[in-house]
């Protein structure tokens, strides 16, 4: 693993391949690496979680503060979502202000999160129009081995889903220290997972490892979730300079509620 | 529970467009383009040297797009300067448009394109792609084609076509749900797609129909405004 470009050779070689249907690590074109999560890896979190997809690894935390309502929503408690590609999972990652990966990534999780209506934030009102809680998430990637928006959305629902409210103290502010034991309100069943479709020549791939990722020469990341019993696209982001056909969009939008259920399975296996 | 469009239109029915060229007699091409009351102008500079000499590229000029409201296009006041949405906004702006770009006979140069929106009412990167395509089009850059963008969203369960404010913020039913999408003309080759709210996948094919439909009037408009200032 080095800082180094991918060569006009590899990215010929890989064109070539996924034309085959064929990969460097043997996988199917729309086939995962091996997904783990584990959770409560911070306590001092209000949740957090660890997503491991092959190499790839990120961390999230949640964490939860008493804040004003924004004036268009005084009756919801407020959702943040923040990231840091951090330099230490990644020769390509620099100090420095934030380039265009690191403000995506987390404004594409923020998104799905937010529009799939997963959490509810109108029970998070403390005071109406005065004090609701603010849900901020955080997202550091440990190990960038490709595919980092779709395990960091995974990670966000993790740690969502075994976040507590904490105890608000007499004084009003937040005691840390004791959990409420309140699970943070949560809408029944929904829980957004994030589809990341690279494409290279007229190849599309899934779950690319950081080799094929930087080979590939456009992607367009689905927010899908399960709504009202329905499959319910939340968001999307098309990222790159090449074009996707009409045909290419109605192909990935036949796959799409497959992997969903497939990956949202397994999901539901790790977090009980 | 049936629900109206607010400003009376029919569900597939765009805002009055209108759309003009040239602008910014400084630059080397500009455009303004509105969706009823979102007003979008866009001004072409360049090719010329690209600086700092390191981002340069000797095999091919590149595009870079700067997108960002007024303070005062918006009730209550933008802060002056980059925030991260319009960040996000140039970014996408500029995949929208460098698919139509040939920029290999001008290395080491840059293609600057400047939006900004005087009047929002929603749909304002849809007209800023709309307004950024006819200026890169005066500034006789090489390209293939145009570049034209619309945003379909939803009123419940129907598909609405070029959502105003109020209907991007609608609460009613199945919430809110903006798709922008830009497209080059006449082709079924997509080079803006993002999405915030609710829709099955299998709708999706809908709103592509929509899209394209709505496309083809943009670039009617688009051609005509470019034609009128070629003619003078």
């Amino acid at each position: 693993m080095s800082a180094m470009q991918v060569s006009n050779l590899t990215i010929e070689t890989l064109k070539k391949m996924f034309s085959e249907g064929k990969r460097f690590d043997g996988r199917g074109l729309l086939e995962h690496r091996h997904l783990d999560v584990s959770l409560d890896i911070s306590n001092k979190a209000e949740g957090s979680a660890r997503v491991k997809i092959g190499k790839t690894e990120v961390i999230v935390g949640v964490k939860l503060t008493l804040d004003e309502p924004y004036p268009d929503s005084p009756d919801k408690g407020n959702i943040m979502v923040s990231g840091d590609l951090l330099p230490l999972a990644s020769p390509r990652f620099e100090m420095g202000p934030p380039d265009f990966p690191a403000i995506e990534l987390p404004r594409l999780v923020d998104r799905a999160v937010r529009e799939s209506g997963m959490i509810e934030l109108e029970k998070l009102v403390v005071k109406p129009g005065e004090k609701v809680w603010t849900v901020i998430i955080d997202i550091y990637p440990i190990n960038d081995d490709g595919n980092l928006i779709d395990a960091a959305t995974i990670g966000a629902i993790a740690a969502l889903k075994h976040t507590e409210l904490p105890e608000i103290g007499k004084d009003g502010k937040i005691d840390y220290e004791n959990s409420s034991g309140k699970k943070l309100p949560l809408a029944k069943g929904i829980a957004p997972i994030s589809f990341s479709f690279f494409k290279l020549g007229n190849s599309i791939i899934l779950d690319p490892t950081r080799e094929e990722e930087e080979a590939c020469e456009t992607r367009i990341t689905f927010g899908i979730s399960d709504w009202n019993g329905q499959h319910m696209i939340n968001s999307c982001q098309k990222n790159g300079s090449e074009i996707f056909t009409k045909a290419e969009i109605e192909h990935i939008m036949d796959i799409l509620p497959k992997k969903f259920d497939d990956i949202n399975e397994k999901l539901k296996k790790s977090l009980k | 529970m049936v629900y109206k469009r607010t400003s009376g239109r029919a569900l597939t029915e765009i805002r009055k467009m209108t759309a003009k060229v040239g602008v910014v007699p400084n630059a080397d091409g500009s455009a303004m383009f509105a969706f009823g009351d979102t007003v979008a102008i866009a001004a072409v500079y360049g090719p010329r040297l690209l600086h700092p000499q390191h981002k340069q590229n000797p095999s091919t000029g590149i595009l870079r797009v700067n997108y960002d409201l007024l303070s005062f296009s918006v009730y209550d006041r933008k802060k002056p300067g980059p925030s991260r949405r319009s960040q996000e906004i140039s970014k996408v702006t500029e995949w929208a448009l460098s698919p139509v770009l040939n920029l290999k006979e001008f290395p080491n140069t840059v293609v600057d394109v400047q939006i900004y929106i005087i009047q929002a009412d929603a749909g304002t990167r849809t007209a800023g792609i709309n307004a950024a395509s006819m200026a890169l089009a005066h500034a006789g850059i090489p390209m293939k084609n145009l570049v034209t963008s619309i945003s379909v969203g939803k009123l419940d369960k129907d598909l609405i076509v070029d959502l105003d404010k109020s209907e991007e913020d609608f609460e009613g039913g199945e919430g809110p749900t903006d798709f922008p999408i830009a497209k080059i003309a006449n082709t079924d080759e997509y080079t803006l797609m993002q999405l915030d709210g609710k829709i099955q996948p299998e709708v999706v094919k809908k709103v592509l129909k929509l899209a394209d439909k709505a496309c083809e009037e943009i670039y009617e408009v688009q051609k005509k405004a470019l034609k009128e200032v070629v003619s003078q």
